[in-house]
């Protein structure tokens, strides 16, 4: 559409591109600069760095200075393992379960499952540290899996949700007009037309497993140190430069695996 | 579905059977029964331990609270938090419409680079990316290099610690879970009717404010939600960017959780903290039901 450029046209397009550029840059640039300050050579966090060095990665990846580290990345993952098998097992079921369903009970269930997504966690993760002490267990990375897995949820309940909705019903009827049972069918068409939507949401949980703080602040200790809450330690005491190294293969990861996921299973549309 | 029952046919009806409104028990209830047992008992159960009146769980009484919401400074504490959220949410909604709006009117190819730039930072660590705004504010960092070299002042200005250094890091955090929602709305506003208004003379801030705002308000609410309810309880960013001086409820919960061991006054600053949220849940949502029937 040719138009004049009206003093409103012009107005527009500056203070809409201005503060768009403005977003871009807040979102982009944090995570710029924490790469680019890993790499320094100094023992401070001085931006920008005097000279470019991989020696805060080979201080991080040295098995006996950063023992604690390695052992709180290795539960880290762990624990996001378990947790993300346990609510996709039981997130996909209980999704096909209350799919297409449209009695109270069902509306209950759903945005029951979803609660944790926007109920303040930290106050669920408190909640647990009593619940799980006035039983008389003792921190430990089974409780952490428990914890882990009620806030992640929601995240495979909602993608296989919307994949289940996305289905074509009559596919499902003609499966069944052509003699399959119900099994069959879920099986041969349900399955894999949901299960991208389904990868998508596991590697969501996953990823909010590896990230999480509010649950592991109050179900993790000394023996179960979970890694968000040793970097947050080490970022509370001394500004040791190892946690730049320790983000940039945090961001480095998620690249990859958020580039992986995009051309395996469409990430971006299910978010 | 009617046209297959139409047919007769007896294994079509016993496949439409689950098919009805009741939800299937054996699928759903697993986590259903998981989510009883170990979401629902423990926020009960923290109700419950609010009303005790010492640490050893003997005395019934609700003195905590009534000790929480005589102190001035809880009270403080209680309203500096709610505006943390709402200032985030304004942050976030004066940033992520004009970014919304590029990204609609962008190429494919475009998008997908946008896209995953929204991505990308929701999907790294909340900590690694509170930890990238020290390295901005510090005294050392960015912003103060910038402004010691540009001469625009001889010393370096204090961010960290300061509601200004908390916000913007916050905005950083939070601005994606702003960012979709909305982008999924506008993506599905008609471009007829937008162009419509630009034919009848309307200028393109008039067509912005009188027809694209208000078509987009559901995924506005819809973002707005997650943000208010995600800066609220930002613990990490709150404890390490806020600093000691500016104290909110979650550190609240966990200064008298974990340090004091007070788990009673602990439990009713983490029941205030639910209320609150739920709060700024329920009132977006009246407003998004308000806008809708209007």
């Amino acid at each position: 559409m040719a138009r004049r450029s009206t003093p409103a046209e012009v107005s527009y397009k500056l203070v809409i591109g201005g503060l768009a550029g403005l977003a871009i840059a807040i979102l982009v640039g944090p995570i710029l600069v924490v790469l680019i300050t890993s790499l320094t050579t100094a023992p401070s966090l001085k931006f920008p760095p005097p000279g470019l060095s991989f020696k805060w990665y080979e201080a991080l990846f040295d098995p006996i200075r950063s023992r604690h580290i390695h052992v709180a990345a290795s539960n880290t993952l762990w624990v996001a393992v378990g947790a993300t098998l346990l609510v996709t097992l039981l997130g996909v079921a209980a999704a096909i379960g209350i799919s297409g369903k449209r009695g109270v009970a069902a509306r209950a269930l759903e945005n029951g499952f979803l609660g944790p997504l926007v109920l303040p966690t930290l106050a669920y993760g408190f909640a647990a540290l009593m619940f799980f002490s006035l039983l008389g267990f003792r921190p430990s990375l089974p409780l952490l899996v428990i914890g882990h897995a009620v806030v992640i949820a929601p995240f495979v309940f909602r993608t296989t949700m919307a994949s289940l909705t996305q289905l074509d019903p009559s596919l499902l009827e003609s499966s069944a007009s052509l003699g399959a049972g119900r099994f069959t069918t879920f099986r041969r068409i349900t399955l894999p037309l949901i299960a991208p939507g389904i990868a998508a949401g596991a590697f969501l949980s996953f990823i909010a497993s590896i990230d999480n703080v509010p649950v592991s602040l109050f179900l993790s200790n000394a023996r179960t140190d979970m890694l968000p809450i040793r970097l947050w330690g080490m970022m509370e005491s001394t500004l040791d430069v190892r946690v730049a190294a320790a983000s940039g293969v945090l961001i480095a990861s998620v690249v990859v695996l958020v580039v992986v996921m995009e051309r395996l299973v469409g990430l971006s549309r299910r978010m | 579905m009617a046209s297959v029952a139409a047919t007769g046919s007896a294994e079509a009806k016993a496949s439409m059977a689950p098919r009805r409104d009741g939800v299937e028990w054996p699928l759903a209830g697993p986590l259903g029964l998981a989510y009883t047992a170990f979401f629902a008992a423990p926020l009960l159960l923290l109700f419950a331990i609010s009303f005790y009146d010492d640490s050893d769980l003997t005395r019934i009484t609700g003195s905590q609270w009534v000790k929480f919401f005589s102190d001035p400074f809880y009270l403080s504490v209680i309203g500096r938090t709610l505006q943390l959220g709402a200032v985030t949410v304004l942050a976030t909604t004066v940033l992520s419409f004009p970014l919304a709006l590029v990204f609609c009117a962008s190429r494919p190819s475009v998008q997908k680079l946008l896209l995953l730039i929204i991505i990308m930072p929701l999907l790294t660590s909340v900590v690694v990316r509170t930890f990238a705004w020290i390295v901005i504010l510090a005294r050392e960092g960015v912003i103060n290099q910038a402004i010691l070299t540009l001469g625009l002042s001889a010393t370096p200005l204090p961010l960290l610690q300061t509601e200004f250094g908390l916000v913007l890091a916050l905005t950083q955090i939070e601005m994606p879970l702003m960012l979709l929602p909305l982008i999924t709305v506008m993506r599905a506003i008609d471009p007829n009717v937008v162009d419509a208004s630009r034919a009848l003379g309307a200028s393109r801030w008039r067509t912005f404010f009188q027809v694209i705002l208000p078509l987009s308000l559901p995924g506005w609410v819809a973002g707005a939600t997650l943000v208010f309810a995600s800066s609220v309880t930002a613990f990490i960013s709150q404890s390490v960017i806020g600093g000691g001086r500016l104290v909110f409820l979650p550190s609240v919960i966990w200064q008298q959780s974990m340090v004091v061991y007070n788990w009673p006054f602990a439990a009713v600053a983490a029941v205030t903290l639910l209320v609150t949220v739920l709060t700024g849940i329920c009132l977006l949502a009246a407003l998004s039901v308000r806008l809708a029937g209007r």
